[in-house]
């Protein structure tokens, strides 16, 4: 019966109790798609791994190293496998249809990208092609892509119109692998760069290398920094997820931004709720001020006051949590181009539940404390 | 035999800003059981401030409220409120029901904290309302009910713990003539076959004349007879 009344005191108001529902609804929905925006940002540093390296030109990643290198770095304590790879920065028909390609070492690079799932079959085929390029399912499905079709991509860093064969296409290992990639073999881009444009051959942008322990990449990639040192290309080795931090790091303050609009929706729904909470007690004082009369003492005035304002907040929150859903791919379909991760995290969703409930709490606090300070005397009102 | 209640010269004031009103004034006064008293007095002469005193819903500045053997004003908070669910029934002058609980549940309220079964509490409440005859309305919610109604449930309220004592705050103030007879008769009837003790503030001379027992307050003074200015008024 406790549970009765406090169920039908939410609804006495039942516009009033809706409204505000609808509210806590609208800022669980805010909070969860701004957090999974801020997730798929980090989607890049998420996926990386503890036992791989990135070394690149250490005045700026516009420069390149020589392909020299690799054999050097290999001989590091530690290095197991050793890539390299240059940014192609290539566009297919259109510049606003963006999206990561690069010239890669082929055999070492899938050998050190296991998250990248291909077929062996198709594998091999990539293999063998002088034009071959592997393709994320993502980006085949984007553009209609199939296994075979050639595609021409328009060069900005290497001008010109460059031809590719799909040959493979993959799969990610798990849900935050970014599906939506292009890598073809460098040896084809060096050949064709050595004919045009000499000078820029046996080149590349960065070096991948993997480790045999997350123990040892620290001290892997120093040694590697100092066997360069005083050389006419000195470099800079840092961990993958460091290396894609410094992506994100760009754009820290849209970010830090971000963060503060999610902490001021939930602050701004607070005070809706504590308001509702509020304007509710005021008006039930002299009901409180009955049921102490009748000997009910402060907890239950508390658990009344509380279980109402965590009713309707548990509403809201579960109805943004229902809607987080659709509405988050709605976003993805329009501008998931630029999100190749966006999942809502299962994180996202406790710490709805998590906020909501602090709502919850927060607004009833001081109605609580009203009703229970309140004399009965005149809580009842002065009759007569 | 001891009275039920015996109140020893009872003094309380209200602050009000920084300066103190002293409603009750060394007030002393016996109850007996069975008793159905009326307490009448001009507006502000501190009926209701007694009542509460005598229910334990407020604390005195000085003096004694012995009840059943218990001095009552040297209760803290809680044990009050124990002593309040398990001795004292409530009737207010505009009712008090709670609106969204239904004539039954609000008949129910108090028993929630006793350690009665469902099935006893169900029992208890029927007992209730059939005393005040409204047994066919226990579904009814208090907006449904005319204001007698409500007020006979709320007495319900008030017998269903079978408290010893019913305290009542112009329980007519805000009733029609017919429906006042109707809650007048049924105090006098619980106070005759059930035998309450009942303490009832009132303007109205006609109310006061179906107690057995009028009391008359004038700024803090009590008198068996009305003083003379109040008599006019009457
Ligand atoms: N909570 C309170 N605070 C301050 N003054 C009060 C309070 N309750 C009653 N009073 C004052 O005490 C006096 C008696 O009030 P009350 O007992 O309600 O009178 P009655 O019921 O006889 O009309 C009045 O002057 C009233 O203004
Ligand atoms: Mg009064």
């Amino acid at each position: 019966m406790i549970l009765k009344l406090l169920f039908r005191n939410a609804f006495r108001h039942r516009l009033r109790t809706v409204l505000t529902i609808c509210g806590i609804c609208v800022a669980i929905l805010a909070f969860g798609l701004l957090r999974t925006v801020i997730s798929a940002w980090y989607a890049g540093v998420n996926a990386s791994s503890a036992t791989r390296l990135v070394t690149r030109n250490s005045i700026s990643l516009i420069f390149p190293l020589p392909i020299s290198y690799k054999e050097k770095i290999r001989n590091v304590d530690g290095v197991k496998l050793v890539s390299a790879g240059s940014w192609f920065g290539g566009f297919y028909i259109n510049e606003k249809n963006f999206f990561a390609n690069f010239a890669v070492e082929s055999k070492s690079y899938l050998d050190l990208y296991p998250e990248f799932v291909i077929p062996s079959d198709q594998k091999s085929s990539y293999l063998k092609e002088r034009k071959g390029c592997v393709v994320g399912v993502k980006l085949a499905k984007r553009f209609g892509w199939k296994l075979g079709d050639t595609v021409v991509l328009k060069g900005t860093i290497y001008p010109g119109n460059w031809e590719f064969v799909i040959k493979a296409i993959y799969k990610g290992r798990d849900k935050n692998v970014d599906e939506s990639q292009f890598f073809f073999h460098w040896e084809y881009l060096n050949e064709t760069v050595k004919k045009l444009w000499a000078r820029r051959a046996d080149q590349v942008g960065f070096y991948m290398i993997g480790v045999t322990s997350p123990d040892i990449a620290a001290v892997a990639a120093r040694n590697i920094d100092k066997m360069f040192n005083n050389s006419f290309a000195e470099t800079l080795t840092e961990t993958e997820k460091a290396f894609q931090m410094g992506f994100v790091s760009l754009s820290q303050t849209i970010l830090t931004v971000i963060e503060l609009v999610t902490m001021i929706v939930i602050v701004i729904i607070m005070v809706v709720v504590a308001n509702t909470m509020a304007m509710s007690v005021r008006e039930r004082m002299n009901e409180y001020a009955v049921f102490k009369t009748l000997g009910f003492g402060g907890l239950f005035l508390a658990f009344l006051i509380l279980g109402e304002s965590l009713l309707i907040t548990s509403l809201g929150c579960i109805m943004g949590i229902i809607l987080t859903f659709p509405a988050a791919d709605a976003f993805m379909g329009a501008v998931g181009d630029y999100f190749p991760i966006f999942n809502i995290s299962t994180q996202t969703i406790y710490l709805d539940i998590i906020a909501s409930f602090i709502v919850g709490v927060v607004a009833a606090i001081f109605p609580v404390r009203q009703a229970i300070t309140v004399p009965i005397a005149s809580g009842l009102g002065r009759i007569g | 035999m001891a009275p039920i209640i015996e109140i020893k010269n009872l003094t309380k004031s209200y602050r009000r800003g920084n300066q103190s009103i002293i409603v009750l004034e060394n007030l002393s006064l016996d109850i007996k059981e069975n008793d159905f008293l009326a307490l009448m007095g001009p507006s502000g002469s501190g009926k209701s401030t007694l009542l509460n005193l005598i229910a334990g819903l407020d604390k005195a500045d000085s003096g004694s409220i012995i009840v059943q053997g218990i001095d009552i004003s040297l209760l803290i908070e809680t044990e009050l409120a124990k002593w309040r669910a398990d001795n004292v029934g409530f009737i207010f002058q505009f009712y008090n029901l709670i609106p969204v609980l239904t004539a039954f549940e609000n008949v129910e309220l108090p028993l929630i904290l006793t350690k009665l079964s469902k099935k006893e509490r169900k029992e208890h409440v029927f007992t209730a309302l059939k005393l005040v005859g409204l047994e066919d309305r226990m579904d009814h919610y208090p907006g449904q009910l005319s204001g007698g109604q409500q007020q006979r449930v709320a007495i319900a309220r008030a017998v269903v713990t079978d408290p010893a004592i019913l305290v009542a705050d112009e329980p007519t103030g805000d009733l029609d003539r017919v429906s006042a007879q109707e809650v007048l008769k049924l105090m006098e009837n619980l106070c005759s076959t059930i035998g309450k003790t009942i303490v009832m503030v009132t303007h109205d001379p006609r109310a006061a004349k179906k107690a057995g027992n009028i009391m008359y307050l004038d700024k803090g003074v009590l008198a068996d007879d009305p003083q003379t200015s109040f008599q006019e008024c009457v």
